[in-house]
């Protein structure tokens, strides 16, 4: 419509990644997990349960393709055709359409494991928060789910209302975080939850002198409010991992973790993967078990 | 006895002109960011459509969301109590009133004699009022006003995967991009609006007969959703339903004088 | 597990807490609900090890429980919720 010409405000960077250690022509299983969400997807290929490659991509308007070109990316540059893939499990708000799925299993399970693996077996509490739903998930050592709560109605706090609010104030979404901690002054956060409320109240303030700094840094707070809301309805253990784009905003995380009052957990992998990695694992868990093998592909 | 009622919306500021129980005059002006001066601006239309002046008046009510900000008004009346009276003023055979404005939605049981009974607020949600309508506009490339009359062209049954405002307007891209008629998109968020809307009437309890207000009294096609969802031959909506509220005020401030 | 199912927005929290730990997949609740807000799944899609059959919160539902649920919360003479009632396990809690 009419942001057509400008600047895409919410664009952020597409990526893949190959692991350069690991040769994959020797593993026995190679799974893949395929997490297609409403605004990105991503996918994980594993050999014999360690990352070889991944893929982080916008799902665009056409989700049955998404699967297949996100699987595309990650592959890129290695000679392992689909059929080499002895389980693939779908994940995620378009997991039907993951054509090339042996099953499905929900990302609540999915964000679980994958937290545990590349946060590390300490996590208890999972916070993802992706392009349309915010999840809380609370899990044992193995990354088994005891408690979870999934919001999906609402897009307060999303990575969609972050957008919607990013492009409002002409401010790209990958900048919002460093840009609204430069104010001289925390402002209270704005007092609508409803993104479409909210934007009305910022374009009040703006008119008022605020800066769009000092709008982002309300906005941004809100935002942490309303996350951690949902938080506490679960409840927040340590070890505390965040998962998902907007583990990426700096503006709502460090003002979340700071009403917490925990520290988050750190890893050197891409946030977004971590549904992907889960789907990924747990494929990799039924070969184990005797019931992957698609087609009797078992090298040994 | 010359009465006024303000009601200072989320959008729209109206003033409503009461001489001894007969509307004598009106106005609305946007609300914008400034609600004394829409209030001042709204209260002086209205004078001047009625004709006379603001000394004649001898009692202003004030209500809607910003009631807070009416210093012209003498009396601050709860927009519940403001909207039941309005509703037995427009059809004294009322029971139940929903009253939907562009950011708020309320429902009210009410006596006989127009009295609050119970109500239930639905508010804060974009997904519950007017903002909806607004933004699925947006998103369908057509004007408010089209949408009604749009929705009433289709009788397909597609349910909305969104109650949100903000996902529900990359749903109906969705539908656009996957070829769905305009139409049948319009019926499709005329029915989800009227089920949400209809279920917090519902929580007061249905009784006839059932009473629309608010500026979406005037999409055509809401009001049909809505009795599709009662499954009520008629439901009572008054010309230019935005000012309900305001007329409730106007007779409150009567009724206190 | 607790499966929170719905959602929280600017109107408020609308949860239903499932506690599959307890829950058999007898579906008492599926019957007591006049709204079709629960069903039984033979398997968990939140958690893939689980044998037994598990209720959960219908998935076209969970959006919208505050629409859902409105016909057994009236403003007015609240009686007791009849899924809550019907699950002998007392696995179900609503938070509003």
């Amino acid at each position: 419509m009419a942001e057509e010409k400008q600047e895409e405000f919410w664009r952020w960077t597409e990526s893949n990644w190959r692991n350069p250690d690991l040769n994959w022509t020797n593993g026995r299983f190679i799974t893949a997990g395929i997490d297609v969400g409403s605004v990105s997807s991503q996918a994980v290929v594993m050999v014999d349960g360690q990352i070889l490659a991944y893929s982080n991509m916008r799902t665009g308007s056409d989700s049955p393709n998404s699967a297949r070109n996100a699987l595309k990316y990650a592959l890129e540059g290695l000679e392992i055709g689909e059929d080499r893939i002895a389980y693939c499990i779908g994940t995620g708000y378009g997991r039907v359409n993951v054509p090339m799925a042996d099953r499905t299993i929900t990302e609540i399970a999915c964000h679980a494991r994958g937290a545990n693996f590349i946060y590390g077996p300490a996590v208890r509490t999972v916070l993802d928060v992706g392009g349309q739903d915010i999840k809380v998930i609370q899990c044992d050592e193995r990354g088994k789910v005891t408690n979870f709560l999934m919001n999906d109605k609402c897009a307060a706090g999303t990575g969609r209302g972050m957008e919607v609010f990013a492009d409002l104030l002409g401010v790209p979404v990958t900048e919002v975080g460093e840009r609204s901690f430069r104010v001289k002054e925390e402002p209270s956060a704005v007092s609508s939850i409803c993104v479409v409320y909210a934007k009305s109240e910022a374009t009040g303030l703006l008119r008022k002198g605020w800066t769009t700094e000092e709008v982002l840094a309300a906005y941004c707070r809100a935002m942490a409010e309303r996350i951690h809301s949902l938080v506490e309805r679960v409840g927040a253990t340590p070890e505390f991992a965040v998962t998902g784009g907007m583990a990426k905003n700096r503006g709502v995380m460090d003002r979340l973790m700071n009403i917490i009052g925990i520290e988050r957990a750190r890893t050197g992998w891409d946030t977004q993967i971590a549904g992907a990695v889960g789907a990924a694992l747990f494929a990799h868990a039924l070969c184990r078990q005797g019931k992957g093998g698609k087609k009797g592909l078992d090298p040994r | 006895m010359i009465t006024a009622g303000i009601d200072c919306g989320a959008k729209n500021t109206k003033t409503v002109i009461l001489n001894d129980g007969k509307i004598i005059g009106k106005a609305k002006v946007p609300t914008g960011f400034d609600q004394k001066e829409a209030v001042k601006a709204s209260l002086q239309k209205a004078l001047e459509a009625a004709r006379i002046k603001r000394e004649e008046i001898e009692r202003i009510g004030g209500t809607g969301s910003g009631r807070n900000s009416l210093e012209a008004a003498d009396t601050k009346v709860n927009d519940i109590k403001a909207i039941a009276r309005a509703a037995h003023y427009f059809f004294p055979n009322s029971r139940t009133v929903s009253d939907v404005g562009a950011e708020e939605g309320r429902a009210v049981k009410m006596d006989e004699r127009g009295n609050v009974v119970d109500f239930a607020i639905n508010e804060k949600c974009a997904a519950g009022a007017g903002a909806f309508i607004e933004a699925m506009a947006r998103a369908l490339e057509v004007t408010l006003e089209e949408m009604g009359p749009l929705c009433l062209q289709s009788d397909k049954e597609i349910p909305m995967n969104a109650h949100c405002a903000i996902f529900a307007e990359s749903e109906v891209v969705g539908l656009i991009h996957a070829k769905t008629a305009k139409p049948d998109i319009s019926k499709a968020i005329h029915d989800a609006m009227a089920s949400r809307i209809v279920s917090m009437i519902r929580r007061v309890g249905v009784s006839e007969d059932v009473v629309l207000m608010g500026g979406v009294g005037r999409n055509s096609g809401l009001v049909e959703a809505m009795k599709r969802e009662l499954n009520l031959e008629k439901i009572f909506v008054p010309d230019e339903p935005e000012y309900g509220a305001a007329v409730g005020a106007a007779l409150v401030a009567a009724h206190e004088a | 597990m607790l499966a929170n199912y719905g959602y929280k927005d600017g109107s408020g929290d609308y949860f239903i807490t499932i506690d599959t730990d307890r829950c058999n997949g007898c579906g008492d609740c599926v019957a007591a609900c006049p709204s079709e807000v629960f069903e039984v799944l033979d398997e968990d899609p939140n958690d893939p090890l689980r044998d037994e059959p598990v209720a959960v919160v219908a998935a076209d539902k969970k959006k919208k429980l505050k629409y859902e649920c409105s016909a057994c919360k009236p403003v007015s003479d609240r009686p007791p919720l009849p899924c809550v009632e019907a699950c002998k396990a007392g696995a179900i809690s609503h938070s509003w």
